[in-house]
């Protein structure tokens, strides 16, 4: 190995390697960068002090600062709920006419409402509550249930057909699969189903088959869907007087639902809701386009009834 | 010192047996440490290992690529949480053989997605994600339907997974294909010893097609055990002793 040597041109010195004549120069490490790398070794030092860092043994280094990650998202979401809970409560305590004489409030509705709806309704009911067949749309004034405020709120605290033991609850029967109708009075039955319906002029209904239906309609579905077919709200059957058709409106898709009775699952979100919320996202919901005023003496008993925990009020509640 | 470096530098096996040595004291002091931290294997009631029918899911999942956009994995970030739901804890993936945690978001993440939509939301949702999310950029994975599961493998996946420590008993081993298809049809003869093999799993006909036992079957079994399993109201996440 050769010597080092200085190099005459940059003159700096080798390292005192060659390889077939050719030398490497030593140039030294700009300052800056070696103030940093020392540096950057020096703050490597304090965190391991600081913060959890080590594993030893069956445990590891907590740093003197106790840092964690789960205690700090248990603080942050307590905050949030902390700085949203005095709005919750004043909307889980507002009557509706209180929310129509409050815009502060109605605001606050809105986008709680909204992102609440986002999160969780939207998948299934659609962005703006445009609906999906087999799921209702929102932001029309057709409702199943009932359309004013305290309607909304009853069905999402109780969902339809779902696990809470007050659900709303309608069955409609499996006409065709379960045999309780021929094959041909189903065909009758659809056809009269289209006759009283805004739809006649666009399907053209056969008219001899829906006289023979009127008869079956009469004795099979007028109980709920009611004599003329305007539905009835108590049970959740829809109007038929419409155009608008839950599991799709062409001949086919109406003659399949007498067929197989189809009926969705709404869940219940009474558990993993607290009253505000619920409040704010019936609110969303009844000013998507529908809503409807509430009836002056509430037929729903009032939810305020059975007092609960606001979990927007309390930091500590489990996250969910 | 650089009269020692120079030995190092000029004999390529002294130099190859030096980097081992160096390469495996960082191995080991990051590695074996994990194997003995009480914490980092955190048991948690309520996660139970995947019934067949699950794990058949799960190589589904695996299969199509989920994971390429989804993540399985809820962060302890108060946004996440709000949208989400409890950040997700270690235990949840301890039977996971590779763990879906994921990395990126093109859709959402699912580890919570258990129990939330209907099995009847998902089968429309995989048919045709835009028929029920119009901005959906999810390709269709119709043909799930149509495939019907193959269960010969599923004893393998068992005896695979139990290598790795998740236990299955050999009751569970030898009946895993016909587990596979009583949990997806609750009234046959077997779903009774299904219940009994797998206590707390769900236990219908998910693809909505009672006649078959499809790959639909399984892959919305196994979304609809997702991050089911722990109970908040119950386990304290950020109680002292299980802060970390």
């Amino acid at each position: 190995m050769a010597d080092r040597e200085r190099d005459s041109v940059s003159g700096t010195e080798t390292t005192g390697h060659e390889w077939d004549g050719l030398k490497e120069l030593d140039t030294p490490l700009p300052r800056w960068w070696l103030y940093i790398f020392y540096a950057s070794i020096v703050v490597a030092v304090v965190y391991w002090v600081l913060m959890p860092a080590w594993p030893i043994g069956n445990g590891y280094t907590k740093g003197v600062l106790g840092f964690s990650d789960r205690i700090n998202v248990t603080a942050d979401v307590g905050a949030l709920r902390s700085a949203r809970a005095p709005m919750y409560q004043r909307l889980a305590n507002a009557s509706a006419s209180e929310i129509a004489a409050d815009p502060e409030l109605q605001e606050f509705a809105r986008a709680a409402g909204e992102s609440v709806f986002g999160d969780y309704c939207r998948t299934c009911h659609g962005a703006g509550g445009a609906g999906a067949p087999g799921y209702p749309v929102l932001a029309d004034d057709v409702w199943i249930w009932g359309g004013s405020l305290a309607d909304i709120e009853h069905t999402l605290r109780v969902g339809v057909r779902a696990d809470h033991p007050d659900t709303r609850m309608s069955m409609m029967p499996a006409f065709g699969r379960d045999r309780l109708l021929t094959s041909q009075q189903v065909d009758d039955v659809t056809e009269y189903a289209i006759s009283i319906s805004a739809a006649s002029s666009r399907l053209q209904p056969d008219r001899a088959a829906a006289a023979r239906g009127e008869a079956i309609y009469q004795e099979q579905c007028a109980a709920c869907h009611g004599a003329t077919g305007a539905g009835d709200r108590s049970v959740g059957a829809p109007s038929l007087n419409d155009d608008l058709w839950l599991y799709g409106g062409s001949r086919e898709e109406i003659r399949r639902q007498v067929e197989m009775g189809r009926g969705g699952v709404m869940p219940s979100w009474e558990r993993r809701f607290d009253a505000g919320t619920l409040r704010a996202l019936a609110y969303y919901v009844h000013e998507m386009g529908g809503g409807e005023p509430d009836a002056p003496p509430a037929p729903v008993t009032t939810p305020a009834a059975t007092p609960e925990p606001a979990q927007n009020g309390q930091p500590n509640a489990p996250l969910r | 010192m650089w009269k020692f470096h120079k030995w190092f530098e000029r004999h390529s096996l002294i130099l190859i047996v030096g980097i081992l040595v160096v390469v495996s004291i960082g191995g080991l002091v990051q590695i074996t440490p994990l194997f003995f931290i009480e914490s980092t294997i955190e048991r948690v009631e309520g996660v139970r290992p995947y019934t067949p029918l699950e794990l058949a899911g799960r190589e589904i999942y695996i299969r199509e690529g989920c994971y390429v956009c989804h993540s399985q994995m809820i962060r302890p970030l108060r946004d996440e949480v709000e949208r989400y739901g409890h950040y997700s804890l270690a235990a949840e993936s301890m039977y996971d053989h590779p763990f879906q945690w994921g990395s990126k978001r093109t859709g959402p993440d699912l580890a919570r997605v258990g129990n939330r939509y209907s099995d009847e939301w998902h089968r429309a949702h995989l048919v045709n994600p835009r028929s029920v999310v119009p901005e959906s950029v999810m390709p269709p994975y119709a043909f799930l339907a149509r495939a019907d599961l193959n269960t010969s493998l599923l004893p393998d996946h068992l005896r695979a997974n139990r290598l790795l420590r998740v236990p299955y008993t050999d009751e569970q081993l030898a009946n895993a294909a016909t587990d596979a298809r009583a949990q997806a049809e609750p009234l046959s003869s077997n779903a009774y010893d299904f219940e009994h093999r797998y206590p707390g799993a769900a236990s219908r006909d998910f693809d909505g097609n009672p006649d078959r036992v499809t790959e639909m079957d399984a892959l919305i079994a196994y979304l609809q055990m997702l991050g089911t399993g722990v109970d908040f109201e119950t386990y304290q996440a950020e109680a002292p002793e299980n802060t970390r």
